[in-house]
């Protein structure tokens, strides 16, 4: 019986301990808190495209934008691929029955819930102002808004986050079906691992920080007021130990979710497998030593600036390999372009504009000028939306067929996927450019040469809408209406893909063994799936 | 909240680029325009290779397959050494042009600038005061000595390719050298709070003849920031314990800025703006060696104001012997 | 298929494995609060010194004595639990979670003191003329001693869950409290204390 009929009411699914359950509460959940961010994005796109704040007031902006920032960041993208696809696939990849700690898998969904309630709890009263970076002595001693209570619900959702991440380590090293060997694992699998270390290793730092903003606003235990000997800066070192590595929750996942889909689709085995997997602990460890880069004009030493600018540029090389391997995966390879493989290869080439900009960003002298303005902001979606949304959608079409046993309709996929991409490059592309030109970020009016370039934007801004619109509907239609999709419709190795589409509750009927070859992919598996 | 407010005066153009008016800015946009030609070359390159393969390699065509490689050590040593070299060649460009610019010039033209909500409060040596304005001369390095009342600012001249904190409880210091006459957007860059996009104003580079005339034109009367910080010399009677012929064993203040002082803990720090700062209203945070920890607290009679210009008159009187 | 379960012996392997992460994790937790101390104690040593003299070393001593028993007694009780020597586990976790008690106690003993002293951060701080940090001392050695304390005081509650666990009656959720882990999380509150209490107390020679 698939896990989707095991139990039809309302207790089955907020008392289910079956990740697969798991997976879609969250799903749903993330859907709505986006939506929730994307009008806020939208407000402020509008807001933009005239020079003067004449759509909503200052005070207004500043929390649309943090609430922008805050709901995305915490409420969408790091818990969507990790906790949405992570939670569904991971298990069945490696021929487990469930994560190691079920009930902590339901407990985690219920902690991201209420965390994100308090968040919309915070909003709903009036907002806060803060920016989603807290910076103090703004956030501690002068925001009049709502920052305890939006600050405890993120300190929620992080621990939501480190319990997500202690249960896939200990899954990943404790129910691996035996003979599945660490080199024989897919890379989505390494992702996660990864992912999960930053998770449980740098949630804590942002929760100590978010609890000393916190005491110092309610208690005026004031360790960053420089009136008592205390240093903005070290709220600034804390923030950002934590929230450098945190884009790394946010990409890592991203990268396994393209490393599954470009062999499928290509009919070609990953390149440099095990250059890839080691491209992934590189990126998690050293991810950890760049905070700094973040700082640059903060009043930071120069001596620590050429440090994390080193290892800025250091943090870049692992990350070109991974794209030099996706791209050498389609050499000689047998290349079909449906949903997913778009969205995978826009994936590609985003995030590779975007991570070159990185290197503009680790200059320090570049840094200097472009800091604080739209160039970042650039740089940050293009990661961000152009990568990690662009792998979340990839991967939601790519295993959509083995969530709900239905093809969602390809031709529209399609659409979408090319869609999102022109839209998101009209969207951020003459961001770069407004940066360049010196336009600060967080500004709610601004001079008027910069218009033209953000009447771009926004324009951009309403395609990208659109085409994030129509997943949620074909998809939705698919439900009812699709065609029933059988095991393995797109003829793809892993263990996922061995069994029922949808899975049975326990994900296998037999205990299954491990595979040879993870990304044993040649032309000739297609042919035998008939697709 | 209408951020043009200067109709006329300063370029509203659309333009891609911004003007480049500041010695930095050349060198800036030296490394700038390489690293868009490099980076942009490899995105290029890149991205015509998938494009190329995803064409040559789709379904159906007719390209060669045959023994389609899984990997190849040789070829992952090539490409990860080679982006580390192009990397750590563009790491030691920035870090060289960033060190040039952490050096501030010693015959800099030191200007006081105060950031508060919503706006910039600045002062030339000669005590001439601007809001929102900064008049500077064509050619002399300037450096400006900054300190925020409430929050965090930066202040931001994208034609200066210049940028810096501004912050609470400690000066930061930005220097740049004007190469273009002209007026340039000034900016807050970093968000303050609500009129954040409100705490712009201008930068007006002049020659340093219309410079000079354009400070003598100043309102009638005005004391120098070093001449206030004399007045507050004395109002608060420093020399009572600082003059060398006291019976209180105080450090000698003459000559002291720049200097290299050595505390009580063996440590050793110039004496800079911060350091004087400091002094004054924490005194015995960092003790100078071989005195006692008797000097009390100035914080509390003393604004930012204030502090910036006792500074001022500490630093302006190099050799000559404070009065009493 | 085998049962729904992995065996025992899995199961607590997995579970000393996942508090193995999460004590990772609060070691990075209070790590962030030892570097703002550190930091600020690099920024103000003549602050933080005239401050940590204020500090009650007697019963600072005292505490750390408790505590460095209590996680030998609850090392006891995990063995007695792994052997299924009921009694001697009830004994060693309720006694555990005792000198927990005696701990908290003790500490808000020496909060008093400190309030009667005005010591507690704010406009009542009585060290006015001391150097700049001293008041900064204090707000790290409040804001570490609360947190440390309510892991201290998790912890009481878990050793406590243990102990009731042995009984006859406990109900199953009780029993799945994993003695190991229980006692490897009241260890790391112990080495956390281990590492506050030089940085509190012993800050500056007493005269």
């Amino acid at each position: 019986m698939s896990y989707l009929c095991d139990g039809h009411s309302l207790r089955s699914w907020l008392l289910t301990t079956d990740h697969k359950r798991i997976a879609i509460l969250y799903a749903l959940a993330i859907t709505a808190f986006f939506f929730v961010g994307g009008a806020a994005a939208t407000m402020i796109r509008l807001e933009l495209t005239t020079p003067a704040g004449d759509l909503v007031s200052d005070d207004a902006y500043n929390k649309l934008f943090t609430a922008h920032g805050v709901i995305m960041v915490w409420l969408f993208l790091i818990p969507s691929i990790p906790s949405v696809i992570g939670n569904f696939v991971l298990p069945l990849m490696i021929g487990a029955r469930d994560l190691a700690f079920p009930r902590l898998n339901l407990l985690s969904w219920y902690l991201y819930m209420a965390g994100g309630l308090i968040v919309l709890a915070a909003l709903a009263l009036g907002g806060v102002d803060t920016g989603w970076t807290f910076y103090t002595p703004y956030s501690t001693m002068f925001s009049n808004s709502f920052v305890s209570l939006t600050l405890f619900g993120i300190f929620v959702t992080g621990l939501s986050s480190i319990a997500t991440g202690i249960n896939f380590i200990v899954t990943v090293h404790a129910l691996r079906v035996p003979g599945l060997g660490w080199f024989r694992l897919p890379l989505f699998v390494w992702a996660h691992y990864a992912t999960s270390i930053i998770l449980v290793l740098a949630t804590p730092v942002l929760a100590i920080t978010l609890l000393l903003v916190a005491a110092e606003r309610l208690f005026q235990i004031g360790v960053f007021d420089p009136a008592h000997g205390g240093d903005p800066l070290l709220f600034q070192h804390l923030f950002w130990f934590y929230s450098h590595p945190a884009v790394y929750i946010m990409v890592l996942p991203a990268m396994g979710v393209v490393s599954e889909i470009i062999p499928c689709f290509a009919r070609k085995r990953i390149f440099g497998y095990r250059f890839m997997a080691y491209a992934i602990l590189a990126i998690a460890s050293v991810g950890f030593l760049v905070w700094g880069h973040h700082m640059f004009v903060s009043g930071q030493s120069p001596t620590a600036n050429l440090l994390f600018s080193l290892l800025s540029f250091l943090v870049a090389v692992p990350s070109a390999i991974k794209v030099f391997n996706w791209t050498a995966t389609l050499y000689k390879g047998s290349i079909r372009f449906d949903a997913p493989m778009l969205y995978a290869l826009g994936f590609v080439g985003l995030f590779t504009i975007g991570g070159l900009t990185g290197l503009f960003l680790a200059s320090i002298a570049l840094d200097v000028h472009l800091t604080d303005t739209y160039f970042v902001v650039a740089h940050f979606h293009y990661i961000m939306v152009g990568g990690s949304v662009m792998a979340f959608f990839a991967g939601l079409h790519f295993w959509w067929p083995k969530v709900v046993g239905k093809h969602y309709p390809e031709r529209l996929g399609r659409a979408a996927a090319v869609l999102v991409f022109f839209g998101f490059n009209l969207t951020f592309f003459p961001q770069y450019l407004l940066g360049v030109a010196g336009m600060p970020r967080r500004y709610h009016a601004y001079p008027p040469e910069f218009q033209v370039l953000n009447v771009l934007s926004s324009a951009g801004a309403s395609i990208l809408a659109v085409g994030y619109l129509l997943p949620l509907l074909y998809l939705g239609w698919s439900l009812r209406h699709g065609r029933p999709s059988g095991a393995n419709p797109w003829g793809a190795t892993g263990l996922e893909w061995q069994t029922a589409s949808p899975p049975p509750t326990h994900n296998f009927e037999q205990p299954p063994e491990a595979p040879q070859d993870v990304y044993g992919y040649t032309p000739e598996i297609g042919a035998r799936f008939g697709r | 909240m209408n951020a043009s407010t200067d109709p006329g005066a300063l370029d509203g153009s659309f333009r891609l680029l911004a003007q480049t008016a500041s010695l930095g800015a050349q060198r800036t946009d030296r490394l700038f325009i390489a690293m868009l030609v490099i980076c942009g070359l490899m995105a290029l390159l890149l991205l015509g290779i998938v494009v190329g393969f995803a064409i040559r390699y789709r379904e159906g065509s007719s390209a060669d397959r045959s023994r389609p490689p899984s990997h190849a050590n040789g070829l992952e040593a090539a490409w990860t050494i080679a982006p580390l070299i192009i990397f750590l060649v563009l790491f030691v460009w920035a870090a060289d042009d960033s060190v040039q610019g952490a050096l501030v010039p010693a015959d800099a033209l030191p200007v006081n600038v105060v950031a508060k909500q919503w706006m910039w409060k600045l002062e030339h040596p000669s005590g001439r005061q601007e809001i929102n304005e900064l008049h500077v001369p064509l050619g002399r390095p300037v450096v400006l000595v900054m300190a925020s009342q409430d929050v965090i600012h930066s202040f931001f001249v994208p034609a200066f390719r210049a940028k810096q904190d501004v912050l609470p409880g400690r000066y930061t210091r930005l220097w740049f050298t004007a190469s273009e006459l002209g007026e340039y957007r000034m900016l807050c860059a970093e968000y303050c709070g609500a009129q954040h996009s409100a705490m712009i104003g201008r930068v007006v580079v002049m020659t340093p003849a219309d410079y000079a005339r354009w400070l003598a034109d100043g309102p009638r009367g005005t004391t120098t920031a070093a001449q206030l910080g004399a007045a507050l010399y004395e109002r608060l009677a420093c020399a009572g314990c600082h003059d060398p012929a006291s019976s209180v064993h105080a450090p000698p203040l003459a000559g002291l800025y720049g200097r290299d002082v050595s505390l009580a803990d063996g440590s050793h720090v110039v004496a800079d703006e911060n350091y004087l700062r400091e002094a004054i209203v924490s005194p015995r945070r960092h003790l100078p060696a071989g005195y006692a920890a008797q000097m009390p607290s100035y914080a509390a009679q003393l604004s930012g104001d204030d502090l910036l210009a006792l500074v001022a008159y500490l630093r302006s009187m190099p050799r000559e012997e404070l009065r009493r | 298929m085998s049962a729904v379960l992995p065996p025992a012996s899995e199961r607590s392997d997995a579970g000393t494995l996942g508090m193995w992460l999460f004590l990772a994790g609060e070691l990075l937790f209070f790590g962030g609060l030892f570097a703002g101390y550190a930091i600020g104690r690099l920024h103000s040593p003549a602050g933080f010194a005239a401050a940590g003299v204020r500090t009650d070393l007697l019963l600072g001593t005292l505490n750390t004595a408790v505590l460095l028993t209590s996680s030998f007694v609850i090392a006891i009780a995990a063995d007695a639990a792994a052997a299924h020597r009921a009694r001697a586990a009830v004994l060693g976790f309720a006694g555990a979670a005792l000198l927990g008690l005696v701990f908290v106690a003790v500490k808000a003993v020496e909060y008093r003191g400190e309030w009667h002293e005005g010591l507690f951060p704010g406009p009542g701080f009585s060290m006015r003329d001391a150097p700049q940090g001293a008041e900064l001392f204090f707000m790290w050695y409040f804001s570490a001693t609360a947190l440390h304390a309510l892991h201290l005081v998790i912890g009481m509650l878990m050793a406590s869950g243990c102990a009731l666990a042995q009984g006859l009656r406990a109900p199953a959720w009780l029993r799945a409290l994993d003695a190991h882990a229980v006692a490897l999380y009241w260890h790391f509150v112990d080495v956390v204390w281990i590492f506050l209490f030089p940085a509190i107390y012993l800050v500056a020679p007493r005269a």
